[in-house]
């Protein structure tokens, strides 16, 4: 699982991009986590143009008004590393590329409409599916998708016996015949 | 600490052995069964061991660690063919077998299911047969796994306590007028056995790391290591079972952890390797006596084969929920798993609690799916609550395990091809399922309700079945192969129905009765 660096902005110059950005919900389950708003993600494989469109185009396969672009970067470092490989690289810098040919410039300056319409008309292809497959992995299983979709996971493994495993109060309690017992009230075998 | 050694190692040329291929629930329990009464044992296991401190919360570490990644294909026009169509099942290559991976529900199957041909009478497109065997057979084995596994409801055992998921399922159960309780589990709700009571982690499907569900990683294992009659190999992937001039199974040729070939002697073959390695290894091991594959003069080897009508109903719910916390399996209502053809199907249902996290959760709710309706789902993940439907389905003939001869795995062996497709009856009952489990939640007061597709397979049976008559499947009612005497079938092949029920007790239930039958033929030198 990887965590992006949201203590600092990254100005190292690496030989692709950066995305930078600023997390857009002071008070939100992500900001919590984050000691500083503002993030940034460097790309081994990307430009900055290659990196935001692989980001904005995430953002319509797997639309979450309310999650921060931060999280989404996860994919598109996910999609990097995977880049490294020569096939892989040029699957994807070829699939942006297309988005902005059929868009007459690029795809990201179109409005979200015409950019959702560009999206539909290549759902299916590798690039799309190659996107897609990454992302439905990358953008969920990191502990800031945790905290915002409000996902406990493993906490610290002691279980969820005493931290509100039974917890829900606004319906009735199941008679002790259907439900069970706490192991602290019932007697050794 | 549970100890993994071997106390004892066997020759490779000792023709005394009994091999047992496979260490899950049927052959991690035959092997103890068998070192218990003093029979010398080698457990082939093709996984590696992971104790349970090596489990993951990490779901897909998890997966990765655990599953059977091994290629596999898929065809026939079931939806996983299309949504994971290298991936037709969800089982384990691990010490301890899929029994890391289950979610412990221990149930019986009913008295008419044995019956399922007689009771249900004719059904066309299916190959439905009564077992050779009755519930009355199976039922002092029952008794002794439920002790064994020390399943909760039974003997006095506590049920366990019901988690969220539970509450929510319960109040829209009792609202319909249907029973609903925490179920009958092989999870610890108290101290036994030297294991600990469950602490609702939540991580069942992941590999328990307390300990407290049972597993044979956990319990038969080591305890067969115990007694100094078992030695366990790991990574040991079993290529082909070797025979003599007359048919009798001499003993099995497997790559050990360096991928070098090994021959081990037997004086007995039992093969648990699940519902599709089971047939891949026997049709693996045609020669020219047996020019279809080992034990298939009639033929059945692979066929019938039935992963359980399943199905998922998540339903949102105005308040939070978080299913995640606790047992997966946390509520069980048994009303629909009664056969009663009115509903428009044979056979019957169960519907029990699951939970998913989130990262299992976004790949399996809507395998491919993209866009808004996807991630509205999403959006509520900790206001869901869900089901799963699992149903007995329907043999066919076509619905079969064979190899593909265009595909390879690491070793150059044809993989198994696995095709389906659903019976008219399996997509009523599904159906049926899906709306019955949209009410229990609407009557709960659910805002949002979702009908999931399958998951890739965890119950996967009937392709080695047992048959009273030898042309009409592959084993007897001792999982002995009706051509060859000393060759057996430990695991969920020998299912010759699938009945509603969760599989695994069934399978323990058996391989104990099997371990018995084994014992007393070896002594009287029947094999």
């Amino acid at each position: 699982m990887t965590t992006p660096s949201l203590s600092r902005r990254v100005f190292l110059k690496a030989s692709g991009g950066t995305l930078v950005g600023t997390l857009a919900y002071t008070n939100g389950a992500i900001a919590m986590l984050a000691p500083e708003r503002s993030w940034a993600v460097i790309t081994e494989q990307f430009d900055d143009h290659q990196a935001r469109t692989l980001l904005v185009f995430t953002r319509h396969l797997l639309p979450h008004d309310k999650l921060e672009d931060a999280v989404y970067a996860l994919v598109v470092k996910d999609l990097d590393r995977q880049a490294a490989d020569p096939e892989m690289r040029q699957q994807l810098t070829h699939g942006i590329a297309t988005l902005d040919r059929q868009s007459n410039g690029e795809w990201l300056s179109l409005d979200e409409g015409a950019r959702q319409d560009q999206v539909e008309a290549i759902v299916g292809s590798p690039f799309f599916k190659t996107v897609h497959g990454s992302a439905i992995v990358a953008l969920y299983n990191n502990p800031l998708a945790f905290a915002h979709f409000g996902y406990g996971g493993g906490v610290d493994d002691s279980g969820y016996l005493h931290r509100g495993f039974d917890d829900i109060a606004w319906l009735p309690e199941p008679p002790n015949a259907a439900s069970g017992t706490l192991p602290a009230d019932s007697t050794s075998a | 600490m549970t100890d993994y050694t071997n106390q004892r190692v066997f020759d490779h040329d000792d023709d005394g052995v009994v091999v047992v291929i496979g260490s899950g629930a049927g052959g991690g329990t035959l092997a103890n069964g068998l070192a218990r009464q003093g029979i010398k044992v080698v457990l082939l296991e093709a996984g590696g061991l992971h104790t349970r401190t090596d489990f993951h919360t990490d779901e897909w570490r998890a997966y990765e660690q655990l599953s059977w990644l091994d290629p596999r294909t898929t065809s026939g026009s079931w939806r996983v063919a299309q949504d994971f169509p290298n991936l037709p099942a969800w089982i384990c290559k691990t010490v301890g077998g899929s029994t890391s991976h289950w979610s412990a529900c221990s149930l019986r199957i009913q008295p008419h299911e044995f019956e399922a041909r007689t009771r249900y009478g004719a059904i066309e497109g299916t190959t439905l047969l009564d077992w050779p065997i009755g519930y009355d057979d199976l039922a002092p084995y029952y008794d002794r796994a439920e002790r064994r596994l020390n399943v909760t409801r039974t003997n006095d055992i506590p049920g366990l306590p019901g988690n969220n998921n539970f509450k929510v399922m319960y109040a829209g159960a009792r609202k319909l007028g249907y029973e609903c309780n925490t179920g009958r589990m092989a999870i610890n709700s108290r101290q036994a056995d030297g294991r600990d009571p469950c602490q609702q982690r939540g991580f069942c499907f992941q590999g328990c790391r307390s300990g407290a569900k049972w597993s044979t990683l956990n319990t038969e294992i080591p305890e067969a290591l115990a007694t100094g009659n078992c030695e366990m190999r790991t990574r040991a992937h079993v290529a082909e079972i070797t025979h003599d001039a007359s048919g009798k199974v001499t003993g099995v040729s497997y790559f050990d952890g360096n991928a070098e070939l090994r021959h081990q002697k037997a004086r007995v073959v039992a093969v648990a390797g699940n519902s599709i390695e089971t047939p891949r290894l026997l049709l693996n091991s045609a020669s020219t006596l047996f020019p279809d594959g080992l034990a298939n003069g009639s033929g059945h080897v692979g066929k019938h084969y039935m992963r359980h009508m399943t199905g998922s109903v998540y339903a949102a719910f105005e308040q939070p929920v978080h299913m995640y916390r606790g047992t997966v399996m946390a509520g069980i209502i048994p009303d629909e798993s009664r056969h009663d053809d009115s509903r428009g199907f044979a056979g019957g249902y169960e519907m029990e609690t699951i939970a998913l996290g989130l990262p299992l959760a976004a790949a399996f709710l809507n395998p491919g799916a993209w866009g808004r309706d996807f991630t509205r789902m999403i959006d509520q993940y900790d206001h869901l609550a869900a089901m799963w439907l699992v149903g007995e389905d329907m043999p066919r003939d076509t619905n079969r395990v064979t190899l593909n001869q265009e595909v390879r795995d690491q070793h150059g062996l044809p993989v198994a091809n696995v095709h389906y497709d659903d019976h008219d009856n399996d997509v009523a009952m599904r159906n049926h399922a899906y709306r019955q489990g949209s009410d229990v939640y609407r009557a709960a007061g659910a805002v949002d309700v979702y009908e999931v597709p399958p998951y890739p397979s965890t119950h996967n049976l009937g392709t080695c079945r047992m048959s009273e008559k030898p042309e009409d499947g592959v084993c007897n009612g001792f999982g002995q192969t009706h051509e060859v005497n000393n060759l057996f079938i430990a695991d969920g092949s020998q299912f010759t129905t699938s009945a509603a029920e969760n599989p695994t007790l069934t399978i323990i239930a058996m391989a104990m009765r099997q371990a018995e039958h084994i014992g007393e033929q070896m002594k009287s030198r029947t094999i």
